[in-house]
């Protein structure tokens, strides 16, 4: 198919025409750079939306107790409702494989030190299973285990500011940590893409905190995921029955809101969800049609083009031109064409976008780290090669089918 | 060579159709010179159009170089005009953003010659017609002559069966048509068979035989003392 001598011909009737090529391809150059920089936008867009929930799993429900607010079964309004290790058992077996991970949560607020270093922390005293529902990344050492719950170790996995803060001069991992007077050792330190305050945690064993500081199994929050298989409706009514039969288990009034607060992640990222869907589709129609707003623009150019060379393209017919290689002459004249201006289009949207998210100006307007990706790119290329050729397939028809005598026509 | 037989071709003209041609019988032998000659209207420039394939006629038969030109598709009749006919024009028709080079092998080019061989063989034929040096020029940089003698080096190039020239001096002045002719009858001399259409009686008369048309018949027919055209030049 690579035809030197085709090519050139083309390259000779572009440069030949510098004027005529430059105005067929601004079009299209324009339509490509808009898309660009509202497909970038909308994915800054998106990528804001997304990072709201990095910080948890997306299918993660949290479950909190609190005081009741109707009298229900003999007993009085106003009574608190404390969540206990049974709890835990109970969720984690009787729902069986629609839970994927599970953890109770004890919080505590402690003093923690190092030799003259010290500083107050939020506390979490966690099951194994909390570093996937929070998305904890250990990058030194390991999470809290099985085994340590077991033995009610006295470890603790520590955030990258708290090592920050407190390990000045040396590494945290492997050192005692003194937590309001009794010494922890170091076993991991973990990341957290939720923020500072996420990485100023420390992590321990729920049995650990529960032993020490209170002596009985009390359990402040349990967090859960559903099974990822669950769709969004499947998502909502499960977490539904949760509250249903953990009201009926804590002889809480059905209509009681308060006593025992189940919150479903799902809920509020579907609503995100959609949000982008509907914005990508919106981008979608928009760029869709500046593309061909530019396509026709590069047809009607091209029609003009075959009309103005009628002669010429009389004279290759009269010298031996077959129907066939004018039409691929102007049809690839036309995809040469966009593709070379929808290519400047696209090259110049994404470089506007990198300054814009160099200078962090977006950033205000909730548009995060606008980019387009190589999938895009690849698809820009065949929309603009298959563009081309709808754009020049009409006019290079109209050429094959000049009769050399009309061409030739003295006038 | 050329051989026609009852030729007839009609144009419609709104509701009417105009009868251009009414039943040529014409015979070309290999190696002539001729000339063919009519008023504006009487069908000659139809004539050579059907000849070289530009056209097609309703009724009759046309067989050139033992091969009936019948029920031609755009392909074919582009391989045949490419193999068969080499064209001249009276507006020249060279390609402007080519320089002469280009436009003496662009017909080689269609006939899928390489570009090596194609530039060489276009440029032995641009030498034939004495523009070697002007091989680069556009044909906006050169004269009315030059610019008939490279479409001449161009219609020669693919070496074709017979060359058709459609008033090859109608933009000329008088001298330079005169030399235009002059290289024609050379041609001619080499053994190329060439139709001339023409109004002018003085170029007509440098060819070797005259066919008169009027009103789409031929009224006449002769072979005639050739007149040089190099004593003029």
């Amino acid at each position: 198919m690579f035809d030197l001598d085709l090519w050139r011909e083309i390259f000779q009737s572009i440069s030949k025409n510098k004027l005529r090529s430059l105005l067929s391809g601004f079009t299209v150059s324009f339509a490509i750079l808009l898309f660009t920089l509202l497909f970038g936008i909308a994915n800054g867009l998106e990528n804001t939306f997304n990072s709201f929930f990095k910080d948890d799993a997306q299918n993660s429900i949290f479950i909190r107790p609190g005081k009741t607010t109707k009298p229900y079964k003999g007993f009085k309004a106003g009574r608190d409702i404390q969540f206990k290790n049974e709890d835990y058992d109970y969720l984690k077996e009787d729902f069986g494989d629609k839970v994927q991970y599970i953890t109770s949560r004890v919080y505590k607020n402690l003093s923690a030190s190092y030799k003259n270093e010290k500083s107050s922390y939020s506390i979490r005293a966690v099951h194994p299973d909390h570093q996937y529902l929070e998305k904890t990344l250990v990058y030194e050492g390991r999470y809290i285990s099985a085994k340590d719950l077991q033995e009610s170790s006295k470890v603790v996995v520590i955030g990258r500011l708290v090592e920050e803060d407190l390990f000045t001069k040396t590494i945290a991992l492997g050192k005692y940590l003194n937590l309001g007077g009794i010494q922890y050792k170091i076993v991991g330190v973990y990341r957290d893409d939720g923020g500072d305050n996420e990485e100023r945690m420390i992590y321990m064993p729920i049995t650990t905190a529960q032993k020490i500081y209170g002596n009985n199994d009390y359990v402040d929050q349990i967090n859960l995921t559903y099974n990822p298989v669950m769709d969004f409706d499947e998502a909502l009514s499960f977490s539904n029955l949760l509250t249903k039969k953990l009201k009926e288990r804590f002889n809480v009034s059905p209509k009681d809101q308060r006593a025992v607060r189940v919150r479903n992640m799902a809920e509020a990222s579907k609503g995100v969800n959609q949000m982008t869907t509907v914005l990508g589709i919106l981008v979608l129609v928009i760029g869709m049609g500046t593309l061909i707003a530019g396509i026709v623009g590069i047809a009607n150019i091209m029609i003009f083009v075959v009309k103005e060379r009628t002669k010429e393209l009389g004279v290759r017919k009269a010298l031996g031109a077959t129907p066939k290689s004018i039409i691929t002459m102007i049809m690839l004249e036309s995809v040469l064409i966009t593709s070379l201006a929808g290519y400047f289009g696209l090259l110049i949207g994404m470089g506007v976008l990198e300054l814009l998210s160099y200078w962090g100006v977006l950033e205000e307007y909730f548009i995060t780290n606008p980019n387009v990706d190589t999938g895009l790119i690849i698809g820009a290329t065949i929309a603009l090669i298959i563009a081309g050729a709808i754009a020049g397939y009409v006019p290079a028809k109209r050429a094959a089918s000049i009769k050399p005598i009309v061409a030739l026509r003295d006038e | 060579m050329l051989e026609i037989k009852k030729l007839h071709k009609s144009y419609p003209i709104g509701k009417d159709s105009l009868h251009v041609l009414k039943g040529i019988d014409l015979s070309v032998q290999s190696g002539e010179l001729v000339a063919i000659m009519g008023s504006s209207g009487s069908g000659k420039s139809t004539l050579l159009n059907i000849i070289g394939m530009l056209d097609e006629a309703d009724e009759g038969e046309y067989i050139l170089d033992d091969v009936p030109i019948k029920n031609l598709n755009e392909k074919k009749a582009a391989l045949y005009r490419n193999k068969f006919l080499g064209f001249i024009f009276q507006s020249f028709n060279l390609i402007t953003y080519k320089n002469a080079l280009e436009n003496v092998s662009l017909p080689l080019y269609y006939q899928g010659m390489g570009r090596k061989e194609r530039q060489e063989k276009a440029m032995f034929h641009l030498g034939k017609v004495g523009l070697k040096d002007w091989a680069t020029h556009l044909p906006n940089e050169l004269s009315g002559g030059q610019k008939q003698r490279v479409a001449i080096a161009r219609a020669l190039a693919a070496q074709p069966k017979l060359l058709l020239a459609d008033e090859p001096t109608g933009a000329l002045d008088t001298t330079t048509s005169y030399e235009i002719m002059d290289f024609i009858q050379e041609l001619n001399d080499e053994g190329k068979t060439i139709l001339i259409v023409t109004h002018e009686e003085d170029i007509a008369n440098m060819c070797k035989r005259i066919v008169r048309l009027k009103d789409g018949v031929i009224m006449e027919d002769e072979f005639v003392n050739q007149v040089r055209a190099s004593q003029y030049v």
